[in-house]
């Protein structure tokens, strides 16, 4: 039997998979038909039950931040759904987007209902004009079928969907800075308390949750809660999309079931690229400390990523091989953070400008071994420092690198030059002159 | 340039999606992309006026993000995604060619005003890297050679469709408009998904 | 500050220490209270927490239970069970600062030496407390072009700045005017003005001051001294009646900058910005420097003080004289005005009201205005903010900002009888309405703010005197209004509020001062004594305090021209140049007084500087000799002696005076181009305060005629197109503003570049003009 388990993805091979037509004649709908024939509470209790986690890289419980919303507050309440995916390595929401936009659309019906919100948002990162398109239509085809807009299936339930483009900024994954993105400010992260289930999208209670998270609540209404709980483990239930990317044969997306490998995974990758080994790899994004060999059979949930030292974050599994220096991938990560860095706190604005010059003397081969401890000593002046986890996921890749790989930022400052050749390590070595 | 009645309508249209009218900023924002190529000072006056803002609250937020751009940019924005995992699989020697070849670097325009280049970050499709965008459309495994017929293919007027989206390029102006939320009908264009995105699925099918 | 509502009190320990404070206190204030100095650079006490600089970092422990990371003490209020180690107790807080401390610093241009806020800088200092002594940054540092102009006020050394965003967060959460942003984002994060719009704030210079370090720097004050080589004094603000705390910084006897004083229950910290910069006429080469007699030949000289006080004595024995105080008259100072005129003179005839004023006006003010209790705290607690013929923003700032407080943190309802919705009633939400009598919701709990133009609206001020339901204040434009109508420097009053008609009120005051008898007429106004002065059998002499005649009509200087005319003046003016004895007085940065701010609350102040002026004095001082010389003395030879005098007489606690009973005025009708005219006076203008001040002045608001859209439709005009307003005696030309103005109505600056209205057309409000496009 299979190791994986489609549902998201089920359908991605069908050419109409995206459209209404196609979500429906594979059972699209249903589960909000029947969602909305439950009471609202009910389908938060289900959730909780069912044990879903958010995808988005938090794991924080999906039910549970349903229930923290204050009910008959006479208040609106919002859902916000957060489209932003720009984590590197994270590729998992906008591929189910392009292919399966109606089962967010039917999340959102559900989640909207039973946290009692008549408006909610998809905030989708900007730089996807296709996705776009189709989320965009998807929600055209939900309205013009009655599924959004004034009194869904004949329920008396009301909601506005409305989809919202960024414009370039991995900071506005972060709920607060997505929301005041939203509100029409820079995305800028805010104080909390008070946190968005009492005062998010314009000081109103709010959700917000991942694509994901969100699409996955469907199949759990339709299939129910046990069929959910069959899957994943002890505190990790169902399954999720795992994005491998890199120097594997095959890379790809595969929905399987929380707690499986990246040996397991990386098997049906095809494996390593020929003639090459697994160097160090990301278990959910670059914000999430590198792993390497020794972790090939961690179990990928919560629980075992943490117990290893990282976070399972969104399971974006970048695989490096032997070819990839180190110091140059945690460089480039650290520009990445720079170069996203709002500017609001001083650790993480000054500091990932600091910790880019530092890597590129280091990775010049300048330097001494001081040079490598007043690195660390810098990182740990802004990790845990700053405002929000933005600084915190500079620090991930440079202080995990150091961990198992001092001795080879040790062997550019002995250089005194890189020693790697960057074009072994592209796509088309040896086919590309 | 002027904005037509009909193009301020449209700027209405947009500012009645929201609840409060400033969350439109954005979406104005991609608009007056729409119509200028980037954010000009008429536009940034002009959605003051609309959202009842000082024109350094608009500033402050459309210098906040990267995709609007204070100077224009080509008629193809072609963005070469150098964050780790492509830079490593070829991304830094993509850019480097394509700059090359079109004698421009980051952020600058071919003079004939078709192709701007840009540095980017990841863009979610690690699993197709190297990874260019164009006009923020997918171009999925990329090499220095494909994107140099690419933009070549884009100044003559005949650029390459994107691999995952619409049959044929559209330009950057156009496709400003659809992040401003006007549809171009182009959503059923493209495949469901690309073999990456379908490959754990055909396993499954295949008991693997 | 004291509440009505008993406040929670929660005891926390912090280094060891226990501290009670109240519920809501953030950390780094709990410290503050055990003399515990947590280093800050973005929280301020009066902005909204932003957490953002992360230099107070402290460990926090609640219930047992450690926070795993640092917390920035600037964002956390206390709470019971709580434990707090600030740097003086826990390493890891220690080393988190020092960290921040550094981060700050690599980016930081070494340029102290040249940089004006060196030696009073919060980063320098706490560089000093918190940083290392050689820094590990050897990479290059971040550099922008340097200073920019974000104003014609205030420069921005981005280099310099650490974006703790005090100054933007300022501009939006208590001025309201955004026009200061971050920009960018990141690394190259930066304060910053869309390119085209400056910071034209009436508030922008609260920026420099509270900026932490030498970003924000004042046009006037950049490089022109040290602030270790300044002497600094407290001083109230002579402007207006908002009654600001100062702080005056004098170097060898020359006022180099003034910077708004803490006084939490009126300006709080903050100040405007012709408080701030509108000083220069203190030194100005138009000072008058010694007492000057104009010779037979018709030409001012110099004379000593007794040879001058000598003419004054005798060309003012015998005659009929009036009194004419101006607006920015100490308490003291009018106190002496006003004695000066009873014992001295034996006349009534004297008013403070240098502006256009009525009988009605004055009956309000002895019967009303003089009572009136009310202060900044009953805005803060209101229901219901009025604002009749009042543009605060313009004519009493701090007015503005306490409402404006009110708005933004609890959506106070506020109503302006004004003509149109300017920018300052739009940032308070207020609803526009025409008359008074279109006030609705006015409960026990609504404040009524009463503008000084409220004189010009025939009946409206004993509608106001008449009302019971809403408190009341009157808020005279200038600094010494309220004083001079305490001191009884008008015709119908007498010190401490007693009516001039009351027998009773006359013999308290005869007895304080010892003289027979006292005038029993109540004496002529403003206008009443001017056009006495050249009509037959009346007046033949005035003594002339401060007042600029073109503020109170086009005929005033003319006046003057033909009559014995006594000057006591700061500088040279249209009044110097024709009187007859010229004597100069003190500024109030060269003597000691108070002013009564609108409330009626004292704003003393003391000297600050010494010496600068060995012949000037205060006007008591003056009018003291005066009536020596005349052998009818007031006995007020300082300005202590007047001030303690006024205060032994106490306020009248008899009959107020007769309330005025106006009724109002038909509507005046027009036709065609005709208009009626309105006006107020902004805040930066051609006032004589502001002379020779540039720099304050690019800043100013332009001169706009408001007309409506279908008077602009009517006479064929656009927004930005020029109109021509005129009327009998003279014309304006200048650019239309098309808002929601009355048809019948056009609105002008009253006193700016390039409208002035009284000047010009002989009136400020309600004349007929016509307006025709130019």
């Amino acid at each position: 039997m299979s190791k994986l388990s489609p549902v998201l993805s089920a359908h991605w091979d069908e050419a109409d998979s995206f459209t209404i037509d196609g979500y429906r004649r594979n059972g699209g709908y249903n589960a909000a038909k029947t969602a909305l024939d439950m009471d609202a509470d009910a389908v938060i209790q289900l959730v909780k039950d069912s044990g879903l986690r958010g995808r988005g890289g938090a794991g924080f419980p999906t039910g549970m931040k349903w229930g923290f919303i204050p009910q008959n507050d006479g208040k609106d309440h919002y859902l916000v759904v957060n489209a932003d995916e720009s984590e590197p390595g994270t590729c998992k929401d906008m591929p189910l987007l392009m292919a399966n936009p109606h089962s967010l659309i039917e999340g959102i019906i559900i989640a909207s209902y039973a946290i009692r919100a008549n408006y909610a948002f998809i905030y989708l990162r900007g730089e996807v004009v296709h996705v776009y398109r189709r989320v965009q239509q998807a929600i055209q085809d939900a309205y013009a079928a009655g599924l959004l807009g004034k009194n869904i299936n004949g329920k008396g339930f009301d909601l506005e969907l409305v989809l919202h483009a960024g414009a370039g900024a991995y900071i506005c994954g972060e709920e607060t800075a997505l929301l005041d993105s939203l509100e029409g400010f820079r995305g800028q992260p805010r104080l909390r308390p008070p946190f968005p289930a009492i005062a998010g999208l314009y000081a109103r209670p709010t959700v917000v949750n991942n694509v994901e998270s969100i699409a996955s609540v469907p199949a759990i209404i339709a299939n129910g809660v046990e069929w959910f709980q069959a899957m994943g483990t002890e505190k990790s239930k169902g399954f999720t999309l795992y994005s491998l990317s890199g120097h594997v044969k095959n890379p790809g997306q595969f929905e399987a079931p929380l707690g499986i490998t990246l040996r397991e995974l990386l098997e049906m990758a095809g494996g390593m690229r020929d003639g090459h080994e697994l160097k160090f790899w990301t278990p959910g994004g670059s914000s999430t400390p590198m792993f390497t060999q020794e972790h090939l059979d961690v179990p990928l949930d919560y629980e075992g990523v943490g117990a290893a030292g990282s976070m399972l974050g969104t399971k974006a599994l970048q695989i490096f091989d032997e070819t990839t220096c180190v110091v140059r991938a945690v460089l480039r990560w650290t520009e990445f953070y720079k170069h996203e860095s709002c500017g609001k706190c001083t650790p993480c604005r000054e500091g990932t400008w600091w910790l880019v010059q530092a890597l590129k003397e280091l990775e010049a081969g300048r330097g001494t071994s001081a040079d490598l401890d007043k690195l660390l000593d810098i990182v740990d002046n802004i990790a845990g420092r700053s405002f929000c986890a933005l600084a915190d996921g500079a620090a991930s890749p440079i202080v995990s690198s150091m961990k198992h790989f001092r001795a080879e930022y040790q062997r550019h400052l002995d250089l005194g030059s890189c020693p790697f050749d960057p074009i072994a390590s592209t796509l088309f070595a040896g086919v590309h002159s | 340039m002027s904005y037509s009645s009909e193009n301020i309508a449209t700027m209405d249209s947009i500012i009645a999606r929201y609840p409060r009218k400033r969350s439109a900023i954005m979406p104005l924002l991609h608009f007056v992309q729409a119509i200028e190529g980037f954010v000009t000072s008429e536009g940034i006056e002009l959605i003051a006026k609309k959202l009842e803002l000082e024109t350094a609250e608009v500033t402050a937020v459309s210098t906040f993000y990267t995709q609007y751009k204070s100077e224009p940019v080509g008629e193809y924005h072609v963005g070469v995604c150098i964050n780790t995992l492509c830079a490593v699989m070829g991304g830094d020697e993509i850019y480097k060619s394509v700059s090359d070849h079109l004698g421009i670097g980051n952020d600058e325009v071919t003079k004939d005003g078709k192709v701007s280049l840009e540095r980017i970050e990841c863009n979610a499709a690690c699993d197709y890297a190297p990874v260019v965008m164009v006009n923020w459309e997918f171009f999925d495994n990329q090499t220095p050679q494909s994107v140099k017929d690419l933009v070549d293919g884009a100044r003559n007027g005949n650029p390459p469709a994107p691999t995952r989206g619409p049959k044929s390029l559209r330009t950057w102006k156009e496709n400003s408009a659809v992040l401003a939320g006007i549809s171009d009908g182009l959503a059923g264009e493209g495949v469901s998904a690309g073999e990456p995105s379908k490959l754990g699925l055909k396993l499954s099918k295949e008991g693997k | 500050m004291t509440t009505d509502v008993a406040v929670e009190m929660i005891t926390v320990v912090i280094d060891g220490f226990e501290v009670t404070v109240p519920k809501g206190t953030l950390i780094i204030r709990a410290a503050e209270k055990l003399g515990i100095q947590i280093p800050r650079f973005c929280d301020h006490p009066l902005l909204a927490p932003a957490g953002a600089c992360r230099q107070c970092l402290v460990d926090v422990e609640i219930n047992g239970r450690a926070f795993p990371k640092p917390q920035a003490s600037c964002t956390i209020p206390v709470e019971p069970n709580m434990i707090v180690k600030t740097q003086l107790t826990s390493p890891v807080a220690e080393k988190a600062q020092k960290g921040i401390m550094e981060l700050l610093l690599i980016n930081h241009p070494l340029d102290c030496p040249v940089c004006d806020k060196g030696g009073e800088c919060p980063l320098q200092n706490q560089a000093m407390s918190t940083g290392r002594s050689e820094s590990r940054f050897t990479g290059v540092k971040r550099t922008f072009e340097k200073p920019i102009n974000i104003s014609s006020q205030v420069l921005l050394d981005r280099e310099r700045c650490v974006l703790c965003a005090r100054c933007t967060r300022f501009s939006e959460q208590i001025a309201g005017d955004p026009f200061i942003t971050l920009n960018e984002r990141g690394a190259l994060q930066q304060v910053g003005i869309y390119e085209k719009d400056p910071f034209n704030s009436y508030f922008s210079g609260n920026t420099v001051q509270i900026c932490p370090v030498g970003a924000l720097t004042g046009a006037s004050y950049r490089f022109r001294a040290r602030p270790f080589d300044l002497v600094s004094t407290p001083t109230a603000c002579e402007h207006c009646a908002s009654g600001c705390a100062l702080r005056t910084d004098v170097r060898r006897g020359k006022t180099l900058r003034r910077l708004a004083g803490d006084d939490a229950s009126v300006n709080e910290e903050w100040n405007c910005d012709k408080g701030r910069w509108a000083f220069k006429y203190l030194s100005s080469k138009e000072r008058v420097a010694s007492p000057l007699v104009r010779g037979d030949d018709g030409e001012l000289r110099e004379a000593s003080w007794p040879e001058a006080i000598a003419r004054v004595a005798s060309g003012l024995t015998g005659k009929r004289v009036g009194v004419l105080v101006g607006g920015r008259a100490t308490v003291e100072d009018a106190y002496g005005y006003s004695k000066f005129a009873r014992v001295t003179l034996g006349t009534n005839d004297i008013d403070f009201r240098s502006r256009p004023h009525t009988d009605e006006e004055a009956a309000f003010l002895a019967s009303t205005a003089v009572n009136l209790k009310i202060t900044y705290s009953d805005i803060d607690k209101a229901d219901h903010v009025v604002l009749l013929n009042f543009e605060p923003e313009d004519e009493s700032p701090i007015v503005f900002l306490r409402v404006y407080k009110q708005v933004r943190k609890r959506s106070l309802a506020v109503t302006t009888v004004a003509p149109f919705a300017t920018r300052g009633s739009e940032k308070l939400n207020a609803n526009v309405v025409s008359t008074f009598d279109q006030v609705t919701n006015l409960t026990e709990k609504s404040v009524v703010l009463v503008g000084e133009r409220s004189a010009e609206v025939p009946g409206l001020l004993s509608a106001i005197a008449a009302h019971t339901t809403a408190k009341i204040a009157w808020i005279p434009r200038r600094s010494g209004e309220r004083g001079a109508l305490a001191a009884g420097a008008l015709g119908n009053v007498l010190p401490g509020g007693r009516p001039v008609s009351d027998a009773e009120a006359r013999i308290d005051i005869q007895s304080a001062w010892g003289v027979d008898s006292l005038p029993t007429e109540p004496g002529l106004s403003t206008s009443e004594i001017l056009s006495s002065l050249n009509s037959e059998g009346g007046l033949d002499a005035v003594v002339v305090g401060g007042v600029d005649p073109a503020d109170i009509s086009a005929e005033a200087l003319g006046q003057l021209l033909n009559t014995f005319v006594v000057s006591l003046e700061i500088s040279h003016s249209a009044v110097t140049a024709i009187a007859d004895v010229v004597l100069p007085v003190a500024a109030v940065t060269e003597k000691a007084g108070s002013f009564l701010d609108w409330e009626g609350r004292e704003r003393s102040f003391e000297q600050a500087i010494e010496g600068a002026l060995i012949t000037s004095r205060s006007d008591v001082r003056i009018l003291s000799m005066i009536a020596d010389e005349m052998a009818k003395p007031i006995s007020l030879p300082s300005v202590t002696s007047a001030k303690k005098e006024l205060l032994s007489l106490g306020k009248w606690d008899g009959k107020s005076a007769a309330k005025p009973a106006q009724p109002k005025s038909a509507p005046v009708s027009v036709s065609g181009n005709e208009a009626i005219l309105t006006s107020w006076r902004q805040l930066i203008d051609l006032g004589s305060l502001q002379a020779g001040e540039e720099n304050l002045a690019g800043t100013a608001r332009k001169a706009v005629a408001v007309i409506s859209a279908k008077r602009a439709q009517s006479i064929g005009v656009a927004n930005g197109d020029l109109v021509k307003i005129s009327n009998e005696r003279g014309s304006i030309s200048i650019e239309a503003h098309v808002a929601n103005i009355s048809d019948e109505k056009v609105w002008l600056p009253r006193n700016s570049e390039g409208s002035q209205t009284i000047v010009t057309f002989g009136a400020a409000e309600g004349c007929l003009v016509t307006v025709v496009k130019a």
